[in-house]
């Protein structure tokens, strides 16, 4: 592991993000970070993950990085260009093992709010919906959650479900009908990394990055977090992580 | 079947399939004619106040702004708009006061860009309703259901969410497995704007790269204007019919227009103008600076090619394909 590196926050939970993909998985990403840490896996240590974009780019070498999910980037010398319901049918016919989500809001259970902050109809701030989360969050065997954490964010109860985690618990899924043994793997905040207890399906902290402090993450969250019992300090960024980062994204479009 | 839930959220563009059947019948010709008109003829033809519309493409990737700026020309109100991942086609027809409600299954933002200051103003303040929420996948197979002529289609998405509280969607007990499945209402569009790279006189189309889902939305919506880059030959529709991704008795009009997605991306052909993009989005943060930029660049152009000069014209559409065809270095 080297160490003394200068690094920005969003450098390092590319980093996190990628080490959680496995070579010769698939995985559904959207645009920013998720795309960079899909494409780092690639080159690292992953290099037969297979990439899925929902508008239907199945496998692309991807160029540059892309700006939007549907961008000409996504299907860059691809597998197959194709459409949204063939990708979305794979991923609900179980072919999707991964799906990175962001969130504005997420709580105990790993439920996400992307709707809206205040009442539903009188809201604080509208915010722009599911999109293709709720369907990644339904169907990926997998999800990471890729957020910045603070009190308004790590809530004990998200005020409006857009995309579910483990709901009410254990067994809460499966009760709702969605694909049994999915749901949300990891959270990764600029503070720590979060998994989700087997028993009861609540959150947990599993590592903190270099620097931080149990209190720190206290202080950035409305509810009681555990730690796991062999709590992890998070592995900073390699030297050569970060030259092939500052390949995929020279300008620091998204890793200011 | 037994209901075991079903969401608050209004049912738009749904159809008895029989009404739909007959509607078809009665209004869809399937005589190959010639349906080139101007992008004014086709909106003001097909496009009424009060109309339900949806735009092909994907965020800000193949959608026919061409005839975007035209709905907002014409003054259209009272629209209730697909909000399929609707990006800068939403953004701006609801800052321009023509949608009175959305269908959200990805609205009010541009993605990595940010969120849209005019419509996210536009909603907070009730000028424009969000009549009901639904995924990605979720609208998409609505429009699967409607033009496979059915009522509905069962998926596993939206369950256990308030997506589904808030959407048009029902829950039974599948009856092969027992478990809980989602039934996604059918959905109709009245009329969908979809614009492609390439098509002959008809409305035979062909799209290069990703389909997204217009294949299906072309197929769900009562009418559908066809924007193009170009048009082409009957016989090189006929020589690859493989390539034809909407055939013509689908198509209510042809409109060309070259250039007709932007600031949109074209694949393989132009991408983003986002200096184009981002002068919305910085201007549009006050009322008085949205209505300025519809001023210059839709009301105060008198069609689309004064509005392709106005935003740069030649030099800058050329700078947009070379960065399309990875050659940054050329371009911006």
């Amino acid at each position: 592991m080297e160490t003394g590196l200068d690094y920005s926050p969003t450098v390092l939970l590319a980093c996190i993000a990628a080490r959680l993909l496995e070579d010769k998985k698939s995985v559904f990403v959207g645009t920013g970070l998720p795309m960079i840490a899909a494409m780092l896996a690639q080159r690292t240590h992953a290099p037969g993950l297979l990439i899925i974009f929902e508008a239907g780019g199945i496998g692309p070498r991807i160029p540059v990085l892309p700006i939007s999910v549907g961008d000409s980037r996504t299907f860059y010398q691809a597998n197959a260009a194709s459409s949204m319901h063939d990708v979305m049918s794979l991923s609900q016919a179980g072919y999707l093992d991964y799906g990175f989500l962001g969130a504005a809001q997420i709580d105990r259970y790993g439920n996400i709010n992307t709707t809206v902050i205040g009442p539903y109809h009188a809201p604080v701030v509208r915010l722009p919906g599911s999109g293709g989360a709720n369907d990644l969050g339904s169907f990926c065997h997998r999800t990471i959650v890729i957020m910045r954490q603070d009190q308004r964010k790590f809530v004990e109860r998200v005020e409006y479900v857009t995309t579910p985690g483990y709901l009410s618990g254990p067994g809460a899924r499966e009760r709702a009908g969605l694909p049994a043994g999915s749901g949300p793997y990891r959270v990764i905040t600029q503070l720590g990394v979060y998994g989700f207890d087997e028993a009861t399906r609540q959150i947990e902290l599993l590592s903190l990055h270099p620097g931080v402090t149990l209190q720190q993450v206290q202080e950035a969250s409305a509810m009681d977090i555990r730690s796991a019992g062999d709590l992890a300090t998070s592995a900073p960024p390699t030297a050569e992580e970060m030259a092939i980062l500052k390949e995929i994204d020279p300008t620091g479009l998204i890793l200011e | 079947m037994e209901i075991l839930e079903e969401g608050v959220g209004e049912l738009i563009g749904w159809h008895d399939p029989d009404e739909n059947r007959g509607w078809v019948q009665r209004n869809k010709s399937r005589e190959l004619r010639d349906k080139r008109m101007t992008i004014g003829e086709a909106v003001s033809t097909f496009v009424h106040d009060g109309d339900f519309i949806a735009s092909g493409g994907f965020g800000h990737v193949r959608v026919s702004m061409v005839g975007v700026y035209e709905i907002i020309r014409q003054g259209r109100q009272g629209l209730t708009m697909a909000g399929k991942t609707a990006v800068h086609d939403a953004d701006l027809l609801i800052a321009a006061g023509c949608v009175e409600r959305i269908e959200v299954a990805y609205a009010f933002g541009h993605e990595l860009r940010g969120l849209s200051p005019a419509s996210r103003r536009m909603v907070e303040s009730g000028q424009c309703k969000v009549a009901a929420e639904i995924s990605n996948a979720g609208y998409q197979w609505r429009f699967l259901a409607a033009m496979m002529g059915l009522p509905f289609i069962p998926s596993r998405n939206l369950l256990g969410s308030d997506t589904l509280k808030h959407s048009s969607a029902r829950v039974v007990a599948d009856p092969w497995t027992g478990k809980p499945i989602c039934l996604l209402p059918a959905c109709y569009p009245d009329v969908a704007l979809i614009h492609v790279p390439r098509c002959d006189k008809y409305g035979d189309a062909q799209m290069d790269g990703i389909l997204i889902e217009d294949f299906e939305l072309a197929r769900a919506a009562r009418r559908v204007i066809l924007t193009t880059e170009e048009i082409i030959s009957e016989e090189r529709i006929r020589s690859e019919p493989w390539r034809t991704v909407i055939p013509y008795f689908l198509v209510d009009a042809v409109v060309e227009a070259p250039y007709g997605s932007h600031p949109c991306q074209m694949p393989y052909r132009y991408y983003f103008d986002e200096e184009h993009i981002r002068s919305w989005l910085q201007r549009s943060k006050t009322v008085e600076g949205a209505e300025a930029f519809l001023l210059e660049y839709v009301h105060g152009v008198e069609d689309f090619a004064a509005y392709l000069e106005k935003v740069g014209g030649s030099k800058k559409l050329h700078e947009l394909k070379l960065v399309e065809e990875l050659h940054p270095a050329e371009g911006v």
